[in-house]
């Protein structure tokens, strides 16, 4: 089995650095320069994995990204491992250890390969038909399908690697280093423009640095030489920056693109520390040439899967560049000139070709000619009609066309190979022109999609053999054209070049070859990855079908790794023959981006860890953390949850906490609530429209809670707003709010309302708040601003007062969240932290607690007060909320007023805000809870559910607070909250549980 | 991903601005004076254009500035910035 089938010729690989690896656990080795794949097949391996569905065993089919078959999993370690990787595309080094997917319990003996001889049974859209009933069963059905489904294995622990985003500006972007590419970037560079030439591959030249052939002259020499040159002479360029290695992933509009940069995927596993990975390119160029030229389709007909069976261009990049024979008995299978040219360097490589099976009638170009020349036989106007050989291609058979090419005449003939070369000629590479808004047009002559140069997007020109033009004199002359008045140039360093080339005249297409078995006894694999046949695509026209995208999604065709890149012509090609449609008008299946797989440490790049998102800290977050604080995620801020003493968990604290609030003193960090400085001659005007209460007539020095809707009546946000002067006032929001609100004025301000003189300044980093609540909150105050009169008379509750701490100015206002006599002090967030620490000082011998925020939406819970976005949820009026009191019904207009009396927000039958109070004390219900009145009678109709719940260690019994059908009527109401293991019973109160007489606020 | 040419800062990235949907549609002076139909047209009724659109854009993360769009939804071509309070400069 093992054998050596690398020749001593090439220049591409460095035959003098051997190195190991592994492949399915037996040690290899390979060169410095070869891809595993080119690597396998020097040691005579191409079976390396199994198709998808019916586990068939698959080889190595092309050279490049376009590999639907020789997908595998590199490495074994939980963090590092990589599954679904080309083995045509990766770099071979040292150590590389490389194993095959979807087989088990090897590639050779795969027991899922049962699936194959079961194929009849599972068609198109099996899984749709057999899975679908009993309806219940699908969870079951779901546990062994997901099993069975999926390719590689995906790394169990993060990735350790590092990963980097770059953005680039650029005059010119050249996506492609073939010989369109080369030429585009020198003529671009030449004229002094900034510009980036990418490449996916290890060396720049494309498939022309690898075609040594007479037939192909530039200015008298082999184009492999005079391209080589031009690889040369650009290093001459410092406005050049060339990248290899790096992949355009998508090509979005104005010309934004995104590329990934391959920095470490080809050293050994030793040099890689330390280094970036991959780095994501976010490229925006002025003008863009896409250079990425055009992939060899394969031929259909029946079993063209079988390992062995290769596009005969990769043959030629083999033999050509790695100088890896892909087998001892080659023979070809082609409907154009390009399987000749592999012929020929196989022959000079000493292979030659047992047989080339051609189903054109005859060719004259000069290629084929000397193919003949050199003596190898040819099959005119035959067909290959099926293969032999499970694990390796054995034989196939051939058989004479009809002369319109739709049956075939005469007797099987069988020839041995072991390695048979598909060409059906070549499909442009249009992926990114589409992606980036561009529309095809469908040429006839060859049957390929190109570029419509009418419904081109403006600065993008494509060049070459991916805008269609496959001859070497036209994909030299045209590029250098187009380019001249695409970047325009009077003249170019290439005026006057002279191309010698053959001319292929004759073509010949037919998408699914015609075979003596009837359909149903073939497998002409379309998706090689995915296992669709062309009998699966007629089926599904049968059933119904008709738009290429559905096609493509019940059949699976172009689905899978590899996106279809090498057969979904092909399907196209079929379903329009089947349905006699013109292929252009059928269209194709949108091209979408990343061309091939990105990873997700490339997408994400340094936003990892602490740097996913930002983390808002309060000035008082250190004393928090030194004090034990749990914390809780409110929108991107950090806040105390509770602060646990002595082992206590949540609940304990809380209750303690809460207690000592309303015994004595509690101490808040409330820094996080949105702060919004408003001044401005309109200030007071402005604060009408937004909020549903009167301001005008708010004295100086006073507080006053608003409401403010959204337009269309619903509650938006909350808070206090305090009148400092006679133009100026402070606003609160809620934490979360803060953001959104300051947009929202600003929008009014800006769009609505230009004519009002109002400056808004969101200053809630600037100040920190910190709120004493309790019976003792007074004397704390009072030894802390020993100068300012704490009596009622002189500082009632909702007024604020001017003064210092220490000679730091700071604001106090009295206003409450608890119910409690409370103070809010707001300070330079600078000395926030001293001020606390004397808080907490002064508060000692009053046990002045510390409390989260866990602790104060329960105090606020036991006064009733709402918290927008928790019992609110944007589909609330304030009167749901049995708020009325706070619409100022005499105000001319403000933001959702005209909004309260739709016929829908004056149903009687809306969810209102409402109390609950549990049939035993000690059953706290769960938030989220629904609320039913008759459990029996079915169905089940749902009431409203609970939106706040908490024990209250105050009132020693459980409260909530709820949204329930008509609850403002439903006062004294029983009703159920059915849980997964009981019912509980609840009765309908008022939303204020604790001292409903306001008394402790002057307390 | 646009590059928007804002009239207080010039051209911008797209990730620097959010989109405010359908602009020129006045806030009415009088509410009141509305039918509930009236009003639900001016809260709720929204133009979903294939073709030129005129939108209203918020430099969010720039001079968070206010002004308006002319966007031609179908290829997003932006063939015109203004500012707020003004005529669009294309029909």
């Amino acid at each position: 089995m093992s054998k050596n089938l690398r020749i001593n010729k090439n220049n591409f690989i460095d035959q003098t650095t051997r190195i190991s690896f592994k492949f399915n656990g037996q040690k290899l080795f390979g060169y410095k320069g070869d891809t595993l794949a080119s690597a396998l097949l020097a040691n005579n391996i191409h079976l390396v994995g199994r198709s998808f569905k019916y586990h068939r065993p698959r080889g190595i089919m092309t050279c490049g990204s376009e590999e639907p078959n020789a997908i595998v999993q590199i490495g074994n370690d939980p963090s590092f491992t990589d599954p679904n990787v080309r083995a045509t595309e990766i770099e071979l080094y040292e150590g590389l250890d490389a194993s095959s997917q979807n087989c088990w319990p090897s590639v050779n003996f795969d027991i899922g390969g049962i699936n194959n001889f079961l194929s009849p049974l599972l068609p198109a859209g099996f899984y749709y038909k057999t899975f679908m009933w009993p309806a219940s069963f699908w969870e079951k059905y779901e546990y062994f399908i997901r099993h069975s489904a999926g390719l590689g294995k995906s790394p169990t622990k993060s990735d350790p690697d590092i990963y980097d985003h770059q953005y680039s500006h650029c005059d010119v972007l050249v996506v492609g280093g073939g010989i369109s590419g080369i030429i585009s970037a020198k003529l671009s560079a030449e004229k002094g423009l900034d510009t980036i030439l990418i490449d996916d591959k290890s060396f720049l030249g494309g498939s022309t640095i690898f075609q040594e052939n007479e037939c192909y002259k530039i200015n008298s020499v082999n184009s492999n030489k005079w391209l080589a040159n031009e690889i040369e002479s650009l290093k001459n360029y410092p406005n050049l920056l060339i990248k290899n290695r790096t992949s355009l992933a998508a090509f979005h509009g104005y010309n934004y693109l995104l590329a990934r940069e391959n920095l470490t995927d080809h050293l050994s596993i030793n040099e890689r520390k330390g280094k970036v990975r991959q780095r994501l390119w976010k490229i925006r160029a002025k003008k863009v040439i896409i250079a990425s030229g055009s992939i060899e389709r394969p031929l259909i007909f029946s079993n063209n899967d079988r390992p062995g069976i290769i596009l005969s261009s990769s043959i030629k990049k083999y033999i050509d560049y790695y100088g890896v024979k892909t087998g001892e008995n080659i023979s070809l299978f082609t409907n154009n000139d390009t399987a000749y040219e592999t012929a020929i360097s196989l022959y000079k490589s000493g292979v030659k070709v047992n047989v080339i099976v051609d189903i054109r009638k005859n060719s004259d170009s000069l290629i084929v000619k000397e193919a003949l020349d050199l003596g190898l036989k040819v099959l005119w106007e035959s067909t290959v009609v099926d293969t032999q050989g499970y694990k390796r291609i054995k034989s196939f058979e051939v058989m004479k066309l009809s002369d319109d090419g739709n049956n075939v005449v005469g007797d099987r003939s069988k020839y041995n190979c072991d390695c048979l070369g598909i060409s059906g000629g070549w499909t442009p590479m249009v992926h990114l022109f589409t992606q980036s808004g561009g529309k095809l047009k469908f040429r006839n002559d060859d049957n390929v999609f190109i570029p419509d140069e009418n419904k081109t997007p403006s600065n993008q020109i494509s060049v070459g053999s991916c805008n269609g033009e496959f001859k070497l004199n036209e994909i030299v002359v045209n590029t250098i054209e187009n380019l001249k008045s695409f970047l325009s140039l009077s003249n170019s360093c290439y005026d006057g070049i002279k191309i010698i080339c053959p001319d292929e005249k004759s073509k010949r297409n037919i998408w699914l070859l015609p075979s003596d078995k009837p359909i149903g006894k073939t497998k002409p694999f379309l998706d090689f990855q995915n296992d669709s046949t062309a009998k699966d695509v007629k089926l599904a026209l049968r059933e119904g079908f008709k738009s290429i995208e559905h096609v493509k999604r019940y059949t699976t065709t172009g689905m899978g790794t590899d996106q279809g890149k090498l057969s979904n012509m092909h399907a196209l090609g079929i379903i329009a023959d089947t349905t006699g449609t013109n292929m252009g008008e059928l269209g194709t299946t949108t091209f979408r981006p990343p061309y091939t797989p990105l990873t997700f440490g490339a997408i994400v790049g340094r936003n990892v860890g602490e740097f996913f998102d930002h983390t808002r800290k309060t000035a008082i977050h250190n004393w928090h953390v030194k004090n034990k604080a749990e914390f809780e995620n409110v929108g991107q801020w950090k806040r105390p949850w509770y602060f646990p003493k002595n082992g206590e968990n949540m609940h304990q604290a809380v209750q303690r906490e809460s207690k000592a609030a309303r015994d004595s003193a509690g101490i808040l960090d409330a820094s996080t609530l949105g702060k919004i400085d408003i001044q401005g001659t309109d200030a007071s005007e402005f604060l009408n429209r937004i909020y549903t209460n009167t301001w005008s007539k708010l004295e100086i020095g006073k507080c006053r809670y608003g409401l403010m809707l959204n337009e269309d009546g619903m509650v938006y946000d909350d808070g206090v707003t305090t009148r400092l002067g006679e133009n100026h006032y402070i606003m609160t929001t809620t934490t979360g709010g803060a953001a959104n609100v300051l947009s929202k004025l600003e929008d009014y301000l800006q769009t609505e309302w230009p004519e009002l003189d109002v400056y808004l300044t969101t200053v809630t980093d600037q100040y920190s708040t910190i709120s004493i609540c309790g019976p003792n909150s007074k004397k704390i105050l009072a030894k802390i601003v020993p100068g300012l009169d704490l009596s009622d008379n002189n500082f009632p509750h909702m007024s604020f007062k001017n003064t210092k701490i220490s000679n730091v100015n700071c604001r106090i206002m009295r206003i409450s969240f608890t119910g409690e006599h409370s103070y809010e002090i707001n300070i330079q967030s600078n000395y926030a932290e001293d001020v606390w620490i004397k808080c907490m000082e002064a508060g000692k011998e009053f046990n002045l607690t510390p409390y989260g925020t866990e602790t104060m939406h329960l105090l606020r819970a036991e006064k009733g007060f709402i918290i927008t976005g928790q019992d609110t949820d944007g589909t609330l009026t304030p009167s749901d909320l049995q708020m009325d009191w706070i619409i100022g019904k005499k105000k001319f207009d403000f933001i959702g007023k005209r909004s309260l009396y739709r016929s829908d927000t004056i149903r009687e039958d809306r969810k209102q805000l409402v109390g609950l109070l549990t049939e035993d004390p000690k059953e706290v219900l769960e938030e989220g809870a629904q609320l039913v009145e008759n459990i029996n009678k079915k169905p089940i109709e749902m009431l409203g559910h609970v939106t706040s719940s908490y024990f209250s260690p105050n009132l020693n019994k459980s409260i909530a607070l709820a949204v329930v059908k008509s609850g403002k009527k439903l006062k004294g109401k029983k009703l159920i909250v059915p849980m997964e293991n009981k019912n509980i019973n609840v009765t309908i109160t008022d939303t204020v549980f604790y001292d409903k007489e306001n008394k402790r606020l002057n307390a | 991903m646009f590059i928007i040419n804002c009239p207080y800062c010039g051209e911008r990235d797209q990730t620097e601005f959010s989109c405010g949907g359908e602009a020129h549609i006045e806030r009415p002076k009088q509410p009141t004076e509305l039918s509930d139909d009236q009003w639900a047209e001016y809260l709720f009724m929204r133009k979903n254009i294939k073709g030129v659109q005129f939108e209203r854009w918020n430099h969010a993360h720039g001079c968070r500035k206010w002004f308006n769009m002319v966007r031609d939804t179908s290829n997003d071509k932006i063939q015109a910035v203004y500012k707020m309070g003004e005529k669009p400069p294309v029909k």
